[in-house]
């Protein structure tokens, strides 16, 4: 696929492959996604901004240069916003792809950081050289100003201009929790609501703290997704709980989305409302309680985007889906194009579950 | 001096206010710009007395680092919402430090020429500046603060943006040209916008303080007597008023009585 290299979140021209429950795949521009929507579904979006998490820093002990990226946070709480894990960087910026980018110097526990008007600690390395966790000096509100003034949007390579906080915040954009874009929600518009609405489609929105996707880094990248908190409101649970009396579907918008309902369901099936931290890995063969589609962007084998996706498809239908998307010119990344997916019919995942027992029988 | 605005102000008594009228602020998250002065250091005063959640945004750190000190609890912001790349980071701030944001106070305004000037004899430098700060920015501030707003009406917590602006939108005062005109602007936007986002549940206002006794008004008319002009204090206390009025009613707790009756019915 193409990397979409320009910032423009809802480009005239942006397409979406549609693989119908059926395993049917079809094609249409992505401004028409919510005719794929019927009277009675819900759709969900992850309603996070994103937080300006790349800071320019100084290694105080070594005078180095250093590029701290903020990667994971243990809540979302507001006054919850001095500790951070980060993965650190040595001496450059995104125009150096991730995997070319200079090791800081060696970090130890204790080291200060200076970033810009901020002043941090390390506070332990965890698991891994470039991977720890930072304590910030100073108020929560003074730790907000500070990454508000002296922070970027992370970025890489493929889009060569420099990204600001307009260009990842999504249309929905609430709480700045996020340390990439939620880039899935670049599809919606207020336009596109108001459309969803008319067509007796709900809406509904969680708030996932989308953490970091790339490390550039083979045996930091196989961590991810790190752990994200994330919040599911009262309301959501309950539009969730209205749409399967129903018989409506869930649509997820972004794979954080699957991750916290998913996550948000794992006891009994049903969505608690409430503030949940998401550990789990969602792959080929875990079996979804809550979501029945998603929106989401295109993603290549070997991410942990595309790993999610094998849990609505089985992989001869994903890749049919890759060769389309290769051989159709589809673009890729968070500015890029996207996917629809609805997963195969639950009678389909009820026989073959049948099978299974009778198989142990 | 009024003009018939999108919601009438309530003239409500004090023993009513304390017990009803004013319950919807209890724990409503509320952001306000131009806070270290005149009607916008009213507000930030009369709504934390109401137990809201407070954010403020105003240009001049020393004047931010004042208000905090004074008004315990009330999280200062120092930027320009005239300036561009001052909207996302006070935006951030602003929903980073509440958790989220249910009503937005579009206070921040400039005078245009001062001393006010006839309208041909205005500087076009002054009449961009004044409808950068009174139109361009609350329009910025607004849209970049629009999904958390909708987050909150989605919630039930209501959602209210309050766009202050003047008679001076609706009635030609000679001298008032770059003033008037940029406050119709954002009258006319409070409108639309309040049009396209009913079915979100977001309300807007479009209210008009009346004339007072602030550094603002002294600026523009020098020689007015203070004794017949509005206190600050009394017009922030009306616009508290509006903005229970289009807020849920709330529960001791500080909880909109729609999500405590939900989460009564919730069995688990």
């Amino acid at each position: 696929m193409i990397a979409a290299d320009m910032a423009v979140q809802r480009p005239p021209d942006a397409k979406l492959l549609v693989v119908d429950a059926y395993r049917h795949i079809g094609h249409a521009p992505r401004s028409a996604f919510v005719e794929f929507l019927r009277h009675g579904d819900l759709v969900i979006a992850n309603d996070a901004a994103t937080l300006p998490a790349g800071l320019q820093s100084v290694h105080a002990p070594t005078g180095a240069p250093i590029e701290v990226r903020l990667a994971g946070r243990p809540s979302l709480r507001p006054e919850d916003i001095n500790c951070f894990s980060a993965v650190v960087f040595g001496e450059g910026d995104f125009h150096t792809r991730t995997e070319d980018r200079p090791a800081p110097p060696p970090l130890a526990a204790g080291d200060r950081l200076i970033l810009g008007p901020l002043r941090a600690s390390v506070e332990r390395l965890l698991c891994h050289p470039r991977l720890v966790s930072l304590l910030f000096d100073g108020t929560p509100d003074e730790v907000w100003a500070g990454l508000a003034r002296h922070g970027r949007p992370i970025q890489y390579a493929h889009v060569p201009a420099p990204l600001a906080l307009w260009d990842v915040w999504t249309r929905i954009a609430g709480p700045p929790v996020a340390f990439e874009p939620p880039s899935a929600g670049f599809a919606l518009d207020w336009r596109a609501l108001a459309a969803m609405r008319e067509r007796g489609a709900e809406f509904a929105g969680v708030t996932h703290a989308v953490g970091i996707s790339s490390t550039g880094d083979e045996e930091l990248d196989r961590l991810l997704p790190f752990d994200e908190p994330y919040c599911i409101p009262l309301a959501t649970a309950r539009a969730i709980r209205r749409t399967r009396a129903r018989g409506g579907r869930v649509v997820a918008v972004g794979t954080s989305v699957v991750r916290a309902l998913e996550h948000a369901a794992a006891g009994d099936g049903h969505v608690r409302a409430g503030e949940g931290l998401a550990t789990q890995h969602i792959g080929a063969g875990v079996r979804l309680r809550v979501v029945d589609a998603i929106l989401s962007g295109t993603h290549e084998l070997g991410t942990s985007h595309y790993e999610l996706l094998r849990a609505f498809l089985d992989d001869a239908t994903l890749q049919r889906t890759s060769a389309e998307l290769d051989a159709r010119g589809y673009r890729t990344h968070e500015f890029g194009d996207s996917v629809l997916i609805e997963r195969a019919q639950r009678q389909g995942g009820l026989k073959s579950e049948l099978t299974n027992n009778a198989l142990e029988v | 001096m009024t003009f018939p605005s999108d919601t009438t102000l309530h003239d409500s008594t004090e023993s009513r206010r304390e017990t009803e009228t004013l319950d919807p602020i209890k724990g409503t998250r509320v952001a306000i710009t131009g806070g270290t002065s005149g009607l916008g250091l009213a507000l930030v005063r009369e709504l934390l007395r109401w137990r809201a959640r407070v954010a403020f945004v105003a240009r001049t750190r020393e004047h931010v680092e004042r208000v905090v000190r004074e008004q315990r609890g009330a999280h200062g912001i120092v930027g320009d919402v005239s300036s561009k790349d001052d909207i996302y980071p006070i935006a951030m701030q602003v929903v980073g430090e509440l958790g989220g944001l249910d009503v937005l106070i579009n206070n921040a305004s400039d005078l245009g020429p001062v001393p006010l000037q006839m309208l041909s004899d205005t500087e076009c430098e002054d009449l961009e500046r004044a409808f950068r700060t009174n139109v361009t920015g609350p329009f910025r501030l607004t849209k970049a603060l629009m999904g958390a707003l909708a987050a909150s009406a989605r919630e039930g917590r209501g959602s209210v943006v309050l766009n202050i602006t003047s008679d001076a939108a609706i009635n030609p005062y000679p001298g008032w040209g770059a003033y008037g005109a940029s406050k119709a602007a954002l009258h006319q936007l409070s409108r639309i916008w309040g049009e396209e986002h009913a079915a979100d549940g977001i309300h807007f206002l479009s209210l008009d303080p009346g004339d007072m006794d602030t550094p603002m008004h002294a600026a523009a008319v020098p020689d007015a007597d203070p004794t017949t002009l509005k206190r600050p204090e009394t017009s922030a206390r009306e616009l508290a008023d509006a903005i229970a009025h289009a807020l849920p009613r709330r529960g001791a707790s500080g909880v909109p009585l729609t999500i405590v009756s939900e989460l009564e019915g919730v069995t688990r």
